[in-house]
């Protein structure tokens, strides 16, 4: 890995445009980038960078309405504009790809042992049989357990994990120069996110292949890269080693970004403040109807949750995907059935059906995930925002509405002018800020935050942050903040429940549990998701 | 998966036993009987031929005769051409129409799924636009137009083919291509969608960043996908085309089983009628369960049961 | 978090366009259609032809022309020059006069005759007995009454689209059957709209096993043959053209009712309804502001192009005599009449064909552009 080491992987000059109805838009405007043997490269960058792009142009894997121009050279071979079938033996076979999305990337219809023979088969000039045996070999060079029993299964019978896991296989198969991965992880829980970086680390080692990394997450790059190119609006605005960017970043932008991790704490509340919410002992189980001679199935997505939520305060729920959090959550406010008490200000509102929840509504609000989702597509950013006001105040005239929206969008940073617009001319921050401004017209008195800042890149995250801080304090709002983001959590609340395929494994002051995790559970979230270096770097050292 | 097939059959029976019984009671309901098309029959003879159909029963009880022969496999007398019972007429024209319907459906698979896929990996060429209008054709024009258009341009005007009646493969001709076309079309569109939406998933983008060969990407990692949703039209489709068309029958003269319905039904002739009902519901029950069988062979996610 | 292709142009869009509702993108996008903008210029026509068409006719759809059965489609009046020479040879003849020169013009004939003996105005009789011939008059006569020049009036009748088996002008029969089929195509669809919004909805919105129940009941009817059921629903209630609607329309329901359903139950699940739960909105409420306007641009899509269906089983039934009575009529009935005239008489089976044929293609081609405009992920 010194500076002498030979350049296989040269991008010049690159340049990305698509055709779009309302003309061209350039999504890369001349990057040049280079990978030499046996690095690991990193790209980082937020979303429209153009990041993914390069990558697929220099492959040949642009949509149909993308043009490339510029020179991607491997070991002096110009790719862009080979003809398919040359260009066919370098990919595969000495530049291979993994991708983002490990659930939709291996096609669904064939085995696992098809899919890893295939490009043996078609590069190699492999037989079946041997094919096959080497296909057995790379599952277990990427640790998948039961590696013969996998080989004849689909891809739909493998976690998201164990499909990076086989992807990992496939791209390694016929001994590539250079391993391209774009966001392999970004799909994945963080302490999977951790082992399969691992893997790719300890595959590095082994077989000396390149690695360029294309990635959002900072944290990935520190622990896990050589050296950096960081991307921004389709250019590199800054590269170099990757402790020199991270302890001395030139560019704004680049500051901005190492400076986008959450940050901040919340102080407790005091013990005086009176509860608002009170929840005991809630389950919600799930249960498929029973077929024509298949019996009835159940599913325990959370069970005899415990917890109580006090005047301006917030509670953090923390966990991976199935954890039943995101449940939990709902649970809580009445939109699913469940079992237990739950009690809001001395009443107890379990089991309250749609009429007799209607007057608890406006002080019980609701932020969801997905801010592409969560918006009426066909109604104005006003109306989406005062529908609560419809139902809570049926008094006010359309102007008063008109005024409240007014105020609300000013609240959450928007002009106000934007409420006779619709969703979707809006970015994922903006409307989160409008899905915020509907919960806070009708000034409620607790909030339940459903990962409201997980679909947005890091630098938008803290503003929604900041933005969700600063209200907490004018209105001394409670907030029930559920995420799988343990930085943000960390930073938003003052209490913290860690919650494991419906059960809580641990849970207190957040101070208290980030400092002294009680449970191996949330220790290895923590390092997985703070110290990914450490655990990378004692996943080698066990294996040495 | 045997048992899953006879499971299915099962629970084919009351779905049938519901149609007969809907069509049953529907058919006796309405107005008319199948003897008032023969004028001034004497009400001496009437009423013989009634008691010979059993129809001076109670309805309930024709009903529960009726099933009972039913289950002896007896589908009754014609009423109307009363020298042959149901199961003779059946047999008779069920044949042709199965032709007919099986060569159509074999002209649509073949060519559909061959028009579709061009179109597909030629996506907004000549040929695409062409394949599409070709379709939107297939598609727009009725049966009843096309039979007596063709007839006339090719049976009359030009004099190449025969213009109407049954025996000999030229005579099979223009009925087949009156029946296959609508159903190009359909399948040429069907395959032509899921075929794009398949060259633009996740998985085919891996197969080319594997630099698997174009045939490959196209045979292993597109058809397979592309053809699910042409296997879950074709069950039904195929059905209603190996059970004849009525103005194909008609129009070019053909001995199949269509006409019967609609003549059946017109004359009140209740057992035919019936007749046709159930060949008609156990083919699409059958159909049904082809589709189901080979939609789990084609897509390991699904499985029986 | 990603940048995916088709993400790009989106993200690049974002917030530099002027507000624009999602309809009125899906407007615009129509407009761009070439194919579907020539389909609605069409189906308008097709509509103003339906409309006032039959009253613009320059015959009754119904009136029949003994003399002229199944003459071809001409652009030239009926009776032929050719046939009215021979008519006044034999007339003049009768009359015992001889003929001089014959003048047409238009729709009046001017007759020359002489004659060895003085002529006797009421001659005019012999025209007036003829039935090509009415409202003869003497216009003038020599001195010496020998020679005498008549003017009579010659209905000329135009066909274009030429005559029927009985004598009835093919294109008021054309016009009249556009108005049925129109007026069947939007009465059954709305029948076939009605029924299967509120079924498909219903089902959709309560779940459970109610939805169960409901769309078992779709599923059997579905397993009924379709034909057989609109055979039965007309054999049932006569050959009512009113309840002809009411049966093509009771047929078509099920796929609406489907669509429908899967819409709604698939809206429920969306975050912007539990999130207008979550604002405690009532169930009127979410119908009335989320559900509905979503699951509007499917059911319009899916409308325009159950109207070809419906009036395409309207022809079917007419075809196969099922349909409107005599001497109303419909495209099915003329393309059957045309089928069976087709050898000698084959613009009998073409106009008709033809006018079914471009009535469909305008309604599939507007369908398909409304569904490109409305999704726009389908193509």
């Amino acid at each position: 890995m010194t500076d002498t080491s030979e350049t296989i992987f040269d991008i010049r000059d690159i340049r990305v445009t698509f055709a779009t109805p309302d003309g061209a838009v350039e999504a890369v405007r001349g990057v040049d980038m280079n990978v030499k043997a046996g690095e690991t490269v990193a790209v980082v960058g937020e979303s429209g960078s153009g990041k993914s792009q390069i990558m697929m142009a220099a492959m040949g894997l642009l949509a149909s309405n993308g043009r490339v121009e510029g020179s991607v050279t491997y070991r002096g071979q110009e790719l862009i504009g080979m003809p398919r079938e040359k260009l066919n033996r370098i990919r595969g076979a000495k530049v291979t790809m993994i991708f983002q999305e490990p659930m939709t990337s291996l096609d669904p219809l064939y085995t696992i042992e098809r899919q890893i023979s295939e490009p043996l088969r078609v590069h190699g000039g492999l037989s079946a049989s041997a094919a096959r045996a080497r296909a057995l070999e790379l599952l277990k060079l990427v640790h998948i357990p039961d590696p013969e029993r996998r080989l004849k299964s689909y891809p739909h019978e493998l976690s998201g994990g164990q499909r990076q896991r086989v992807m990992i296989a496939m791209a390694l198969a016929n001994d590539p120069d250079l391993l391209i991965a774009d966001e392999p992880t970004t799909a994945l829980d963080v302490t999977i996110q951790a082992e399969i970086l691992g893997l790719l680390a300890e595959l590095q080692k082994k077989l000396g292949t390149s690695i360029l990394f294309i990635t959002h997450d900072l944290t990935i790059v520190e622990a896990f890269a050589d050296r950096v190119y960081v991307m921004q609006h389709g250019n590199v605005v800054e590269e170099g080693k990757t402790e020199d960017i991270f302890q001395r970043p030139t560019r704004d932008y680049t500051k901005m970004l190492l400076a986008a991790e959450p940050e901040g704490s919340k102080p407790p509340v005091p013990d005086t403040a009176p509860i608002l919410l009170d929840a005991n002992d809630v389950s919600v189980t799930f249960s498929m109807p029973s077929g024509f001679l298949s019996p009835r199935f159940e599913l325990k997505a959370v069970q005899n949750v415990t917890l109580s939520l006090r005047e301006g305060q917030t509670i953090g729920i923390v966990g991976e995907s199935g954890s039943g959090k995101s449940t939990l959550g709902r649970a809580l406010l009445q939109l699913l059935p469940s079992e237990g008490r739950v009690v809001y200000q001395g009443t107890p509102i379990q089991g309250f059906d749609r009429a007799a929840m209607r007057p608890y509504r406006r002080n019980l609000q609701m932020v969801f995930q997905d801010p592409f989702g969560s918006l009426s597509p066909r109604m104005t950013v006003g109306d989406i925002i005062t529908e609560g006001l419809l139902v809570h105040e049926p008094q006010m005239t359309r102007r008063e509405r008109e005024e409240a929206a007014t105020q609300a969008l000013r609240e959450v940073g928007l002009e106000p002018a934007v409420r006779n617009r619709f969703p979707h001319e809006f970015s994922g921050g903006q409307r989160q800020r409008i899905a915020i401004a509907r919960a806070v017209v009708l000034k409620p008195t607790v909030i339940v935050l459903d990962e409201p800042t997980s679909a947005l890149d890091r630098s938008v995250q803290k503003q929604i942050i900041a933005l969700l801080r600063d209200i907490q304090a004018r209105y001394r709002l409670s907030y029930i903040f559920i995420s799988h983001d343990l930085a943000v959590v960390k930073a938003l609340s003052d209490y913290t429940i860690v919650m494991r395929t419906g059960r809580v494994v641990e849970e207190g002051p957040t101070g208290d549990v980030f400092r002294a995790p009680a449970s191996e559970y949330t220790r290895d979230l923590m390092e997985a998701a703070f110290n990914l270096k450490k655990v990378l770097s004692r996943q080698a050292s066990a294996r040495a | 998966m045997l048992r899953y097939v006879l499971r299915r059959l099962l629970g084919a029976i009351p779905t049938l036993f519901l149609v007969i019984t809907f069509a049953f009671f529907l058919m006796r309901v309405a107005p008319g009987g199948p003897f008032d098309r023969e004028r001034a029959l004497e009400a001496k003879v009437l009423e013989n031929l009634n008691r010979v159909f059993h129809l001076d029963r109670p309805l309930w009880e024709q009903y529960f005769y009726y099933l009972g022969n039913l289950a002896r496999g007896d589908l009754g007398p014609s009423f109307i051409y009363r020298d042959f019972s149901v199961q003779q007429l059946l047999g008779n024209g069920l044949p042709v129409s199965i032709q007919l319907g099986g060569m159509a459906l074999l002209v649509a698979l073949l060519v559909g799924s061959l028009l579709g896929c061009i179109a597909a990996l030629r996506q907004n060429s000549w040929i695409d636009y062409g394949v599409t209008a070709v379709a939107t054709f297939g598609i727009t024009v009725p049966n009843f137009v096309v039979a007596p258009v063709l007839s006339l341009i090719f049976g009359v005007w030009l004099s190449m083919l025969p213009a109407g009646g049954w025996g000999g493969p030229s005579s099979m001709i223009l009925p087949v291509i009156t029946l296959a076309l609508p159903q190009v079309a359909i399948v040429a569109r069907l395959i032509r969608g899921s075929m794009i939406e398949a060259l633009r998933s996740d998985h085919v983008r891996t197969a080319r960043a594997y630099g698997l060969p174009m045939r490959m990407i196209v045979g292993v990692h597109s058809l397979r996908a592309a053809c699910l949703p042409v296997v879950s039209y074709l069950g039904p489709a195929a059905a209603a085309l190996l059970t004849g068309s009525v103005v194909v029958e008609t129009i070019f003269g053909l001995p199949g089983i269509g006409r019967y319905f609609v003549q059946g039904a017109l004359n009140r002739d209740y057992t035919l009628v019936m007749g046709t009902v159930i060949i008609i519901a156990v083919f699409v029950v059958i159909f049904n369960l082809i589709v189901d069988l080979l939609y789990a062979a084609l897509d390991p996610r699904v499985r029986y049961d | 978090m990603t940048d995916i292709a088709t993400n790009v142009p989106e993200a690049a869009a974002d917030g530099q366009m002027a507000s624009r509702s999602l309809w009125a993108t899906a407007l615009l996008r129509l407009r761009r259609n070439k194919a579907a903008m020539a389909s609605l210029c069409l189906l308008v026509i097709f509509i103003f032809a339906g409309v006032f068409g039959p009253m613009l006719a320059p015959h009754h759809y119904a009136k029949v022309y003994p003399d002229f059965v199944k003459v071809p489609a001409s652009l030239e009046a009926y009776p032929r020059e050719d046939a009215i020479i021979p008519e006044i040879e034999s007339v003049v003849t009768r009359a015992r006069l001889d003929l001089g020169s014959v003048e047409l013009d238009g729709s009046t004939l001017r007759v020359e005759a002489n004659s060895s003996r003085e002529i006797d105005p009421r001659v005019t009789r012999y025209f007036d007995r003829s039935d090509l011939f009415s409202n003869a008059r003497v216009v003038e006569q020599s001195s010496n009454g020998r020679s005498i020049v008549l003017a009579a009036d010659v209905e000329r009748l135009h066909f274009i689209f030429g005559t029927d088996a009985n004598g009835r002008d093919l294109l008021a029969r054309i016009l009249i059957s556009v108005r049925i089929s129109l007026m069947i195509g939007v009465l059954a669809t709305g029948v076939a709209l009605l029924i299967g919004v509120l079924y498909g909805a219903t089902a959709g919105f309560l779940g459970g096993r109610i939805d169960n129940a409901m769309m078992r009941v779709v599923d059997i009817l579905y397993a009924l043959p379709f034909t057989f059921f609109a055979i039965l629903l007309v054999v049932f209630f006569g050959r009512n053209i009113v309840l002809m609607f009411i049966a093509v329309g009771a047929v078509e329901w099920l796929d609406m009712a489907r669509i429908v359903r899967g819409q709604t139950i698939s809206l429920r699940r969306r975050e912007f309804v539990q999130a207008a739960e979550a604002l405690g909105v009532n169930s009127g409420g979410i119908l009335r502001r989320h559900i509905i306007p979503n699951t509007l641009g499917p059911v319009i899509v899916y409308m325009t192009l159950l109207i070809p269906k419906v009036i395409l089983l309207e022809s079917f039934l007419s075809f196969l005599g099922l349909g409107v009575q005599e001497p109303l009529t419909s495209l099915g009935v003329l393309i059957s009449e045309g089928a069976r005239n087709m050898r000698g008489a084959a613009y009998m089976l073409l106009y008709p064909s033809l006018a079914l044929t471009l009535l469909l293609f305008a309604l599939n081609f507007l369908g398909d552009g409304l569904r490109d405009a409305l999704d726009p992920k389908d193509r």
